[in-house]
């Protein structure tokens, strides 16, 4: 998963500055086994599309910064994340998520820590992220503001309603292929 | 009297009893949880679908503004309580929302005049409140913001949208307009304990945002011929507890389950 995004972010120069500033801060972390863990935790609403991919995930740590990884399982895991928007009724079932990860993978003690700051943006998504909200029919949110329909990839389209089946998106009804489709919000 | 006096100030909850930063945070948790609940009125009631889901998803956007500031309130207090002690077991007069905010929902032209007035405010403010040196309420702020510059959009284009639609949505936008002038003097009205926190950097001087609140409102409207005034009479005491006839009537439908079965659980 490292080396896909370490590649990802040489092969396309147009990698947001946010995004790669979130890789570089992972591949510095001792703690690889642990996000490569947290890499099966999807978000409840968004099949396929991980809380890494998402930026809600935005740190995990250990205890003791200089145990090996086999001492790892006994210490206190702390996972943070920030919540997409205020309300994201979300955040409960990720956080049960994530600990149920981490202790199937054998880690006991787990605890999830909600944090503000940063406030999460859509900057944050990975691009893997938005090809899979694409494949969910849901247009990601880009940096020249276009919004493609994800069905025929026409790039007329006409708002219906600001706001989707969740607080993040936004209703679109598409003027060539006339699909309803949501639209991930640019936050 | 006399004991109800000493009752009184041997309450540790008392609105008087909290500091300044106590004060000032349950202030803003209070705008938001009341006016979340006032747009949460309207789910499965709405005009059409779609516009219900939209209403929905802004008092989903104040509840978690208001958590935020609960959580911070009740560790501030440091008395035990929980954000859900205090937005379930708090009486009317302890409550500190600006009036603006708990109003009835009225008819959809009074509950979008009503949230385009507040978000021309709110974009002015939580815009400052991200400086805020308390890092918490910076943070919030940060957050509260980006939505809220989201909400304004939509706020903007239902107004002009029915002032410029039929007799009868003018009719109701120029109705709402003049029952709420009377209430938005209080956005701008800072209370002597809050000029403290001015002072020290963690609040917002929000009498200097009285101008170009008005500038911005007023060019709205009359893009579609209306002549926003400010009321000379502005009614206040929100901060203080002291509130319209409405909110006691919405907290007992709110607080019912809570008051009805102590601690009850989903």
């Amino acid at each position: 998963m490292i080396k896909n995004t370490e590649s990802l972010a040489k092969v396309i120069p147009t990698l947001h500055p946010v995004y790669a500033e979130r890789v570089n801060f992972r591949n510095n972390s001792d703690c690889a086994t642990l996000w490569q863990v947290l890499d099966s935790v999807f978000d409840p609403e968004l099949p396929g599309v991980t809380l890494w991919d998402l930026g809600v995930l935005q740190n995990v740590t250990h205890q003791n910064q200089n145990d090996d990884n086999s001492n790892q399982k006994n210490q206190l895991i702390t996972v943070v994340i920030t919540p997409t928007y205020s309300g994201c009724p979300a955040v409960d079932a990720m956080s049960e998520d994530a600990i149920k990860a981490l202790n199937d993978a054998g880690y006991a003690k787990v605890v999830v820590k909600v944090v503000l700051a940063p406030a999460w943006s859509t900057d944050m998504i990975s691009p893997a992220g938005k090809e899979q909200l694409k494949a969910l029919q849901i247009a990601p949110p880009r940096q020249d503001n276009r919004i493609d329909c994800p069905v025929c990839h026409s790039s007329d389209s006409q708002l219906l309603s600001e706001f989707g089946s969740t607080a993040c998106k936004a209703m679109y009804r598409c003027n060539d292929c006339l699909e309803i489709f949501d639209y991930f919000k640019k936050l | 009297m006399e004991a109800a006096m000493k009752a009184k100030a041997a309450n540790p909850f008392a609105i008087e009893q909290q500091s300044p930063l106590s004060r000032f945070v349950l202030g803003l948790a209070d705008d938001a949880l009341v006016l979340s609940h006032r747009l949460s009125q309207w789910c499965s009631k709405a005009p059409y679908l779609e516009e219900d889901i939209a209403l929905s998803n802004v008092a989903l956007d104040y509840i978690g503004r208001a958590r935020m500031f609960y959580q911070y309130a009740a560790e501030i207090e440091g008395k035990g309580r929980n954000e859900d002690d205090l937005a379930y077991l708090r009486d009317e007069r302890q409550y500190t929302n600006l009036l603006i905010h708990e109003l009835p929902k009225g008819d959809f032209a009074f509950t979008m005049v009503r949230q385009f007035l507040v978000d021309v405010f709110y974009n002015m403010y939580l815009e400052k409140l991200v400086s805020s040196t308390d890092l918490t309420v910076a943070a919030v702020a940060a957050k509260a913001v980006k939505e809220t510059r989201y909400h304004l959009k939509r706020s903007e284009l239902w107004i002009t949208q029915l002032s410029q639609g039929t007799d009868e949505s003018r009719q109701r936008i120029l109705r709402a307009l003049d029952e709420l002038k009377d209430f938005t003097g209080e956005l701008f009205e800072v209370l002597d304990w809050e000029a403290q926190l001015v002072k020290t950097g963690v609040a917002v001087d929000r009498s200097i945002l009285q101008a170009p609140w008005d500038a911005h409102v007023q060019k709205l409207l009359a893009a579609s011929a209306i002549d926003y005034q400010d009321s000379k009479l502005q009614i206040r005491g929100g901060r203080n507890g002291i509130h319209t006839e409405h909110l006691g009537q919405m907290l007992c439908e709110m607080q019912y389950l809570q008051r009805s079965y102590p601690k009850m659980n989903w």
